[in-house]
């Protein structure tokens, strides 16, 4: 197949930069809602 | 806390459908005749291109919405820079894929046609919103600035679109045309329906991306008036022992 | 509504004409801009020529920043803003008002380069119709969108940062239609650039509306 280092490198810094924020998200959701007090936890959309 | 059954199934199947994507990308679909393998990052690149544009769609309503006094509600400020921050991280992608792809088809990084030129800016427009986002203040106030922020933004867009287009075509005249239907696969059979599967896959990240970011900013929302509470409460009680 | 605003561009001009700061401080940016260019861009291989029109507009846009920071830090000192609020003043009057003294602000400031384009660069002027209608129309777009978020970025700490961050990407389009329309003028086609100079017409009529409708909701109870 040619162009395989082209493809790699666009789909690999595709889907890790995507993998990356969605593990953000929801790690920082979790860490947020450890610290607010249970009432507040559940954001429902929207 | 926990997401809902919704959102859980929404996960799933976004992750199936990149997952089948991937593998009708890479190793299905035949390589096209000019581009030969490039053609498999337009599976992505497109696919990206279109949530970019749906993400800042949602961005420009949810602006509307807070503006028009009948329907104004804090949520939907929430909901337009929860929307916004998703949109600039897919035009970065699509910037990055663009460049890649075109480093294979034209041997450069980068070159000055209209849609790489617009989604440039369109990439520098709303990191300016988001930076705006990051400014404090009354809530009201925050949230009318970027609403009227995000819509100026949105109407600009088609005046940048045209412009640039118009620009770029004026100085390509002859060469155009082959550049055209060489950028242009036949895009038929299994090459098509596999487009077709990108977008709607990178729709479903769209979409559960956009709940869960929704709900962290809402977490975010509360942090921040819980800080308030908090330090509010400090100060009272400062006052009462008389500390310093 | 038109008599409120002239009331308000006059006491913005009149606030200018006191201070001096445009005569004192920009125009003299202005030409330093051109200066550095030159360093820059080497007058002897021709390029310097062949670039003045986008150079010229370039330092509009810088010029334009400062004019329109200048416009908003002269409120934001001791409340005005309040005052300006209260006063009953139609928002939209205090838009068209406010817009109006940055675009003269600017049009002064052109005249100036122009001149400096001119006797610096070494080009002379031709079409000059295609050359005012497009300063015009260019003048007012810049002026009613940075009139827009400068409203926007007002009284924010911030704000000196975040203001060209916010306003240049928007008016890239007349950046582009502004030089095109200028180098066909000077190039001595003027044909090639009236079409740039209907899309600075219409995005000044855009930018124009969009001011009048959004002046209302950005002045209420700003902090």
């Amino acid at each position: 197949m040619t162009h395989v280092g082209y493809l790699i490198a666009g789909y690999g810094v595709t889907f890790g930069v995507l993998a990356s924020y969605a593990a953000w998200i929801v790690g920082k959701k979790r860490a947020l809602a450890r610290e607010l007090p249970p009432e507040e936890r559940d954001p429902r959309w929207p | 806390m926990r997401s809902g059954i919704g959102t859980r199934i929404l996960g799933v199947a976004t992750v199936a459908s990149l997952a089948l994507l991937a593998v009708m990308a890479l190793v299905i679909t035949p390589a096209d005749v000019n581009q030969l393998d490039a053609v498999r990052l337009i599976y992505i690149h497109v696919p990206m291109a279109t949530v970019m544009y749906v993400a800042f769609g949602v961005t420009a309503l949810g602006s509307i919405l807070y503006l028009v006094p009948r329907t104004r509600a804090h949520k939907w400020d929430v909901l337009a820079g929860a929307a916004a921050e998703i949109g600039v991280v897919f035009t970065g992608l699509v910037l990055v894929s663009g460049s890649i792809w075109g480093r294979t088809t034209w041997g450069v990084w980068w070159t000055w046609d209209a849609r790489l030129t617009t989604t440039a800016v369109l990439f520098v427009l709303f990191l300016g919103y988001l930076a705006l986002r990051r400014v404090g203040g009354d809530p009201d106030a925050r949230a009318r600035r970027n609403s009227i922020a995000a819509l100026a933004a949105c109407i600009d867009l088609p005046i940048v679109h045209k412009s640039v287009e118009w620009w770029r075509t004026l100085h390509q005249k002859s060469s155009l045309l082959d550049e055209e239907t060489f950028l242009h696969p036949h895009i038929h059979g299994t090459m098509y329906w596999t487009l077709l599967l990108g977008i709607g896959a990178f729709l479903l990240l769209f979409s559960w991306l956009l709940i869960n970011r929704y709900r962290l900013a809402k977490l975010e929302d509360r942090m921040e008036d819980q800080g308030l509470e908090r330090a509010l409460a400090e100060r009272r009680a400062e006052a009462l022992t008389g500390a310093p | 509504m038109l008599r409120d605003a002239a009331v308000m561009a006059g006491k913005d001009l009149r606030i200018e004409m006191r201070s001096r700061v445009a005569t004192n401080q920009v125009a003299p940016f202005a030409l330093l801009v051109l200066i550095l260019f030159a360093f820059a861009l080497d007058p002897d291989r021709g390029v310097l020529a062949r670039a003045a029109a986008g150079l010229f507009w370039v330092a509009v846009l810088f010029c334009a920043l400062l004019a329109i920071q200048r416009a908003f830090a002269v409120e934001a000192a001791d409340g005005a803003r309040d005052n300006l609020r209260l006063s009953g003043l139609d928002p939209a009057a205090i838009f068209l008002g406010k817009a109006s003294a940055v675009a003269a602000e600017l049009a002064a400031l052109e005249i100036i380069l122009g001149a400096g384009v001119v006797v610096l660069y070494n080009r002379s002027l031709h079409g000059p119709g295609l050359l005012v209608v497009t300063c015009v129309l260019a003048t007012v777009g810049l002026a009613a969108v940075g009139t827009i978020y400068g409203a926007l970025a007002a009284g924010l700490r911030v704000r000196e940062t975040l203001l060209p961050l916010l306003l240049l990407p928007v008016v890239a389009p007349v950046l582009l239609a502004a030089t095109r329309a200028s180098e066909a003028a000077l190039g001595g086609s003027p044909a090639d650039g009236w079409p740039w100079v209907r899309l600075l017409g219409v995005f000044a009529v855009i930018y124009v509306t969009f001011g009048v409708v959004a002046f209302g909701p950005l002045l209420e109870e700003s902090s």
